[in-house]
């Protein structure tokens, strides 16, 4: 059951439906941990756009005064070795974090998409190849297949992006192909071939969007992992290199060091990399929820 | 039952070139070899130096050569040598493995032994304070990087011992190292811990709607006798499953978290042997995390089997 009639579910509930707003006040009562995840989300996508009007310094300017600053009400969170302010760092990393998010997801997902919907469609060998493919994809765990990735294009924006959309790949292409497969044996697309529809038009108007709920659970849930992924090859030296404030790398520079000297330089970057998965984990529970009514609870 | 064994084994055996062709194809193509690393180490480039270097460790031969003796020696149990301390790459890595594999132990363990009870408390108690707690709680866990905890536990042991715990040297006994491994296995395997309890739970609460469950509350059966031994029987099984994958994604986190503790173990190794690139190092300890997690799975697929008589195998 992908297909739900929110509009007769609403109404049932005493919703007042006539508004988008209104729709949106009714999910948010319903679901307040989606709605304060989702904004957490918003937050962090303001930071990124409005990055240079809600800070003061320049991220990447460096002040041997201020090396290794304590917080105060200068510099809010204190400064790092360099003396670079790590509010501006962190309120810039978001623009890293959401790139490499956005990014890999997208590449990723594109990827998982066509493969999955190729071989669950169209079926016979190429169904196996795709399907053996995938396995080899998914005998690494994500970090380690991202890791291999990243060690062989070495450390960029760029090639952190495409490192961990290949991870993804599996994933994606597994949950459409098996959608794909019960949606192939369905009437709608019987009838779609029968008036003559070619096989390719089937497959991205017809067959594609009904793939597409389980595939935005997916893509929420895989958004909090990839943050996490990035902040973790950075963090090793191999994801988003210097000088870019990536929340991982912030965090590798203070490692062991600062655990002694510097606490802010340790906690701040990584509550900031918590929080917003967190936001995603939240938002993502709720999406579910709405969009996939037998996982319910 | 037979026949599929052999399929499925075939299958893993296929599996498994397939990402030996993958770790050594990406590791060719990744710009710079040792020889340039030295060499831009050192300041200068000899070519003739150069040439002879890439000709000991073989890197002037064509590809398909060098994929063929790494395999050849794969089978033989002869992983090369260590472009970087010249000694059997076997030699580098075996000694490191105990040290990875008891964290990875424990982890398991400790994930296994307090998410299962967790969910079920959070599933028999649904919608209750409790339970809104513990999945808060296990959300929480499963946003935070691990290496991030693992820093926040170094923070702790400096406020409160003064110093931070140093694994460079073996423990002096079983329970020392018990204690001593059991932070970071603590560390890396709340991700894992905070999944058990989500699917416990999920599992728990799917169980508990169904039929016989009703059945039996209505022969009379206390709630503890619904719970514990008709439930949780029927709800443990996909829990099974994903203690097992769980094996395979803890070693991505140890890659870290041996890291952040300095842990001389098998995962940190890797990172180590990437920045180097050492091939020898870096294409077996990957290709012998893809044999766990290919062989994990299964024995995980036939263990499944052996738990669910309703599942059956045929080809």
């Amino acid at each position: 059951m992908s297909i739900i009639d929110y509009r007769a579910e609403l109404t049932r509930a005493g919703a007042n439906l006539d508004t988008r707003w209104a729709k949106l006040r009714f999910l948010a009562r319903r679901y307040p941990l989606g709605a304060f995840g989702a904004v957490i989300m918003a937050l962090c996508v303001f930071a990124a756009v409005f990055a240079p009007y809600i800070t003061v310094y320049d991220p990447l300017s460096t002040n041997a005064a201020f090396s290794l600053a304590r917080p105060s009400a200068q510099h809010w969170l204190g400064c790092d070795f360099m003396g670079r302010d790590v509010y501006s760092r962190i309120v810039y990393g978001s623009r890293i974090s959401l790139a490499v998010g956005i990014g890999s997801l997208g590449l990723g997902l594109t990827c998982g998409v066509l493969i999955g919907l190729t071989s669950g469609y169209l079926g016979g060998w190429i169904d196996l190849a795709a399907q053996r493919l995938i396995d080899i994809l998914q005998s690494l765990p994500l970090l380690v297949m991202a890791l291999l990735m990243t060690a062989s294009l070495g450390p960029s924006l760029r090639n952190t992006i495409i490192a961990i959309s290949i991870a993804l790949i599996p994933s994606s292409a597994r949950v459409v192909r098996s959608t794909t497969l019960s949606l192939r044996e369905q009437p709608f697309v019987e009838s779609a071939k029968a008036i003559g529809m070619s096989q390719v038009r089937i497959a991205f108007r017809h067959v594609l969007p009904n793939t597409l709920a389980p595939l935005i659970v997916l893509a929420t849930a895989q958004l909090g992992a990839t943050i996490l992924i990035e902040a973790t090859l950075s963090f090793l030296g191999l994801g988003v290199p210097e000088p870019h404030p990536s929340w991982g790398r912030m965090l590798s520079e203070s490692a062991a060091e600062y655990v002694r000297t510097a606490p802010w330089l340790v906690i701040f970057p990584g509550l900031a990399i918590s929080l917003v998965v967190f936001g995603t984990n939240l938002f993502g529970d709720a999406l579910r929820d709405v969009l996939d009514p037998r996982q319910r609870s | 039952m037979g026949s599929y064994l052999v399929r499925r084994f075939g299958l893993m055996l296929l599996t498994l070139f397939g990402i030996s062709l993958i770790i050594f194809v990406m590791l060719r193509i990744a710009p710079g070899n040792i020889a340039d690393i030295l060499f831009d180490a050192a300041g200068f480039v000899d070519p003739t130096e150069k040439a002879q270097i890439m000709k000991d460790l073989g890197l002037d031969q064509p590809l398909p050569v060098q994929y063929a003796s790494w395999i050849g020696g794969l089978l033989q149990g002869d992983l090369g040598y260590s472009y970087v301390t010249d000694r059997p790459a076997l030699a580098e890595i075996l000694p490191r493995i105990p040290i990875t594999a008891r964290i990875a132990g424990l982890a398991v363990c400790f994930a296994a032994l307090i998410g299962i009870p967790l969910g079920v408390i959070s599933a028999v108690k649904q919608n209750t304070r409790l339970d809104y707690i513990l999945r808060v709680l296990s959300l929480s866990a499963l946003s935070m990087p691990n290496f991030w905890l693992g820093l926040l536990v170094l923070m702790g042991c400096v406020a409160y011992f003064g110093t931070i715990p140093i694994y460079s040297d073996a423990p002096q006994s079983f329970w020392q190292g018990l204690a001593m491994y059991s932070v970071p296995a603590a560390v890396v395997g709340i991700r894992s811990q905070a999944l058990i309890l989500r699917l416990t739970r999920s599992s728990m609460l799917e169980v508990l709607r169904q039929d016989y469950i009703r059945t039996a509350r209505s022969k009379g059966a206390s709630e503890n006798v619904v719970n514990y031994h008709h439930a949780l029987k029927n709800a443990v099984l996909p829990v099974v499953t994903v203690i097992g994958l769980e094996v395979a994604i803890l070693l991505g986190g140890l890659v870290v978290i041996e890291t952040v503790f300095n842990i001389p173990g098998v995962a940190r190794f890797l990172i180590e042997a990437i920045r180097w690139r050492d091939y020898p190092i870096v294409q077996n300890i990957i290709m012998y995390i893809a044999l766990i997690v290919v062989l994990v799975n299964f024995i995980v697929d036939m263990l499944y089997a052996a738990l669910d008589p309703r599942i059956k195998y045929s080809d």
